[in-house]
């Protein structure tokens, strides 16, 4: 009961925050929550720590942006094809590297990404080092013209929720119990009969799409898709985002995400703008150190301590 | 000729060889210092390309401050970093024994965000000179191409560190010390050994290497604070390829994929950025544990 | 504005008037955004720099314009078009900007062109050089100010091909700028008789130019032009000292060179190269009065991108006192309709297209033994009148000139 409470303060919010706040910063904040949760699939209940996962986000967000821009699709549709070609690209990925484990996999799939980097450097699509500009943001359903920011808000917001709904959903179901047993004891799993590759590989493939969803409406806020989205720090910035919410928890990247954003957004316009590689360094070192659970984790443990 | 049916004029393959070769002595240095890290630590250490920078700036901050040159630096620079390496592992990587290897890889990508971010915020991004050394400078023309004294200089110096420290792990007491750490330390420690203190030497080590190998870059790419930045991804691809911890694939994988690169650039240049990728998912897929690699 | 608004100005400058005006500034303030590349490559030819030379402008102009204050911002954009537009479009969007000035490097020009023409804002180009910005990526309210790709080709390339260096092969940077320089550039030695034999592109920005050094040797061209920036052009030039290229015969064209990068290769490695600039500290009386101010400020002698953000906000604020607004199409006219008066530009016209047409010189690099000093850098060879430089505006393919 008190959850529902909760969840429905939060949507509340999020209603009226457009008229409290920038909103083109809240939609940054939405589609770097729904980039963080979708990571958090895949390393939270996975157990895998993918460091590629820049690939996805910004592989969509220049195929959305083509798509939109070049052929023409509607607003709607250039966000499929864009999560489709990350779930395609994840797939790839997936298969080469999700036969090994821990650092391994991390380095795979960062080697990985990187390929993809530099085949968006040279592509002609991406406009290499210039990126993909002009992006128009056109309608949604055809009706809400998507350039007054208050109606792309909303627009992006129900992307935000359907992306968290499928999360929670996929956590919740027997697949995400599958997926969180193999995490904890992977023996054990392959002895009950699961077959662990399929599930890792299926949960990754859902994580990079979702991840390419977010990339994609990113690019539709902003108009622009870029290299900076594609590259390797990017697939850093997420995963802190992920450890400083809450490894494992359903509602803790989001909270990561929104912090790490709205200090980027802080400091980038003060006098420490330079600093802003420095801070977050900093972050993830003191996470790693001493804060591992995440924001969220450490609430979680001291309610339970509490009640 | 070969190479005029090709329609490549022979200087234009020989030199791109010769440069990648150059490159690949770079990947190797580096490579190693990973795996010798990597092979004790069990930690993938992603501050290497940092402390790789670090050497640069340590050679420049000799020059500017102490007037201590080139072959002081060479000298100089590793220990300095090795020393800060030290520091590293001691304060902070210790903290994490017990805990999911991941972790180490997270907190060194801390670390290099924040050291690259506060040389970039001090230093700007573009670069400070660092001069080739006298005794160093001109070259001599081979025909095909003319081989500037200072970057024939840097193989052999590569190799002769990549050698000696061969010579170290595989042919020393030391060496055989490090080695039965890998395997087991506490047996090791019950044989009176003092583990964590080697441990410790050998994150300095590994950590000397990346800034002897910034040193030696630091005529040729100017001292510059993102110069690891990019470069570590592919070392990241290089330690992969050889088979993680493993001393002589490092080496040999970094001098081969350095020459692999100089020929994707006479054959295919747009390809040369991500040919070590290709090379690294080929093997993925028929030799997963890596070329040098002991276990699957 | 209204007829009588006019008369009441022509009359007097009556404090009652000076609040009228004010009336007309939007939210009671003009407020530029210097947005420029503070920590990489390019952060030696702008910068900084055109942050203070905006300053100057501003305090110069006493603070305050038609009776509302003048208010600067500056951020770092990093040379990425994406942190560019971002920054703009906040600006725009809730920080009350009015004109984005200096935008160097040409993606990060356009992203802001984007931005500048939704918002309907002004956009005061200094530090990029493409000429696609007064051509096929015009916008009515982008004024590109100190020098473009074409501007450099015909300086540079003609006086090459007719020293003799009539073949040539390019080291371009991979993007839009090195692009542009690189067609610009082929169009005249093309015109003049030479021929371009081949081209290499190298990732934005590059460290190490051996191997791209290695292919413009094998290439045998008689002349390498640097269509690239900065750090860029100064490593590719030490490379090719590396490699023995111009002991080999061969010759260097840096297309594009500051007086930084003199400054950062020395004279022993740079004399002798011919170079096109818009400007130049030593020209007369008031580009050293103006220079020694600047110089005293930041410790260095000004680039022309430095020098002309502060023409450019200079004009600007020129035009919002006699618009008597900040209106972007009103000021837009009156900049279009005043000539350019200052130390850096003499009778400059902006044209329709946006393009800001004003004299150009060719210099050459003095050596070491000709030069007095630090900065005492340039002979110049050759005064080019603006419209030779920048082509007459029937040759622009802007859409909306």
């Amino acid at each position: 009961m008190n959850r529902y409470i909760g969840y429905l303060l939060v949507l509340a919010l999020l209603l009226v925050a457009p008229f409290l706040v920038y909103p083109v910063f809240l939609m940054k904040l939405l589609c770097f929550a729904l980039f963080a949760c979708a990571f958090n699939l895949i390393l939270g209940y996975g157990g895998l720590l993918s460091f590629g996962h820049a690939a996805f986000f910004g592989g969509a967000a220049f195929i959305t942006g083509h798509a939109i821009k070049v052929w023409g699709l509607p607003t709607e549709l250039g966000l499929l094809v864009g999560a489709g070609s990350a779930a395609v690209l994840g797939l790839a990925i997936g298969l080469l590297a999700i036969r090994r484990q821990g650092i391994y996999f991390a380095m795979i799939t960062l080697a990985l990404a990187q390929m993809a980097y530099f085949l968006f450097v040279s592509a002609d699509f991406t406009g290499g080092e210039n990126g993909l500009q002009g992006v128009p943001r056109g309608t949604a359903l055809g009706i809400f013209d998507l350039q007054d920011n208050i109606n792309m808000y909303y627009f992006v917001l129900a992307v935000f929720l359907i992306g968290y709904a499928i999360i929670a959903r996929t956590v919740n179901s027997p697949f995400g119990q599958v997926l969180s047993a193999i995490r904890d004891n992977e023996p054990r799993a392959t002895s009950l009969g699961y077959d662990v590759d399929r599930h890792k590989l299926l949960a990754f493939v859902l994580s990079a799409g979702l991840a390419g969803l977010a990339g994609a409406t990113k690019t539709v806020v902003f108009q622009l898709a870029s290299l900076t989205d594609v590259h390797w720090h990017m697939s850093g910035e997420v995963v802190l985002m992920t450890l400083l919410g809450g490894l494992g928890t359903l509602a803790g990247p989001a909270v990561g995400a929104a912090v790490i954003v709205t200090l980027q957004n802080y400091l980038a316009s003060g006098a420490l703008s330079a600093w802003v590689p420095v801070v977050l360094g900093t972050i993830f070192v003191i996470c790693v150190l001493a804060f591992r659970r995440g924001v969220v984790g450490e609430l979680r443990v001291l309610l339970r301590k509490t009640f | 000729m070969l190479t005029d049916l090709l329609g490549i004029p022979p200087q234009v393959l020989f030199g791109q060889l010769l440069l990648g070769l150059i490159n690949g002595a770079f990947y190797a240095v580096l490579s190693l210092g990973l795996a010798v890290i990597f092979g004790l630590l069990n930690i993938v250490n992603f501050a290497h390309g940092a402390l790789y920078m670090l050497g640069a700036f340590a050679a420049w901050f000799l020059a500017k401050y102490l007037g201590i040159g080139y072959w002081g630096a060479l000298i100089f620079a590793p220990i300095i970093v090795g020393a800060f390496g030290i520091v590293i592992e001691r304060f902070l990587l210790r903290r994490l024994s017990g805990v999911d290897h991941l972790y180490g890889l997270l907190l060194t990508f801390g670390l290099a965000l924040v050291i690259e971010g506060t040389f970039v915020k001090l230093f700007g991004a573009s670069g400070i000179p660092y001069p080739t050394p006298k005794q160093l400078t001109g070259g001599i023309n081979l025909g095909f191409m003319f081989l500037p004294w200072y970057r024939a200089w840097v193989v052999v110096a590569s190799l002769v560190v990549c050698v000696a420290t061969w010579v170290l792990f595989e042919r020393t007491k030391i060496g055989a010390y490090l080695r039965a750490g890998t395997e087991n330390p506490k047996l090791l420690q019950a044989f009176g050994v003092n583990v964590p203190v080697l441990t410790t030497l050998a994150y300095g080590y590994g950590v000397a290497l990346a800034a002897f190998a910034g040193v030696l870059a630091a005529p040729i790419t100017q001292v510059n604070p993102l110069m690891g930045s990019n470069l570590i991804i592919v070392v990241f691809a290089v330690v992969v390829i050889g088979g993680m911890g493993s001393i002589v694939g490092a080496v040999v994988t970094g001098l081969a994929m350095g020459v692999i690169e100089g020929l994707t650039k006479v054959f295919w240049p747009e390809a040369s950025a991500t040919v070590i990728f290709v090379v690294m998912a080929i093997v993925l897929v028929l030799r997963p544990a890596g070329l040098f690699g002991k276990t699957a | 504005m209204s007829l009588l608004k006019k008369f009441a100005m022509g009359v007097s400058a009556s404090a009652m008037i000076a609040s009228g005006a004010a009336a007309e500034i939007s939210d009671g303030k003009v407020k530029i955004g210097v947005l420029t590349d503070l920590s990489s490559t390019y952060s030696d030819l702008a910068g900084n720099g055109a942050v203070v030379a905006a300053e100057m402008a501003i305090e110069d102009f006493g603070g305050s314009v038609a009776g509302a204050p003048i208010e600067l911002v500056s951020a770092d954009h990093q040379n990425k078009a994406d942190i560019a537009a971002n920054k703009a479009r906040q600006w725009g969007d809730s920080e009350q900007v009015d004109a984005f000035a200096e935008l160097v490097t040409t993606s990060v020009a356009l992203a802001v062109f984007e931005i500048a023409k939704q918002q309907n804002k002004i956009a005061l180009v200094s530090g990029a050089a493409s000429s696609p910005l007064t051509g096929s990526a015009c916008i009515p309210s982008g004024i590109h100010w100190t020098y473009n790709t074409r501007a450099l080709a015909v300086g540079t390339g003609a006086a090459v091909v007719k020293e003799g260096g009539d073949t040539w092969y390019f080291l371009t940077a991979d993007y839009a700028f090195g692009e542009s320089l690189e067609k610009d550039v082929t169009a005249v030695v093309e015109a003049e008789g030479g021929q371009v034999l081949g081209s290499i592109k190298h990732p934005f920005p590059a460290s190490d130019f051996s191997s791209f050094v290695l292919q413009a040797q094998a290439s045998g061209a008689k002349v390498v032009g640097l269509a690239n920036a900065g750090a860029d052009t100064v490593n590719a030039i030490k490379a090719a000292n590396e490699f023995g290229l111009v002991a080999a015969g061969q010759s260097i064209a840096a297309l594009l060179t500051f007086i930084t990068d003199i400054h950062a290769l020395g004279l022993e490695t740079a004399q002798g190269i011919m170079l096109t600039t818009g400007f130049y500290w030593d020209l007369n009386d008031e580009t050293r009065a103006w220079s020694a101010r600047f110089n005293e400020r930041t410790g260095r002698m000004p680039t022309m991108v430095q020098a002309g953000v502060y023409s450019s906000i200079t004009h600007y604020l020129k035009a919002i006192e006699a618009a008597g607004t900040d209106d972007t199409d009103a000021v837009v006219a009156k900049m279009r309709e005043m000539p350019v008066e200052d130390f850096f530009a003499h009778g400059g016209v902006v044209r329709t297209d946006g393009r800001m047409v004003h004299e150009m010189y060719l210099a050459r690099v003095k050596s070491p033994a000709d030069s007095t000093g630090p900065w005492d850098y340039y002979d110049i060879v050759r005064t080019i009148p603006g419209e030779e430089a920048y082509g007459p505006l029937s040759e622009s393919d802007c859409p909306t000139k």
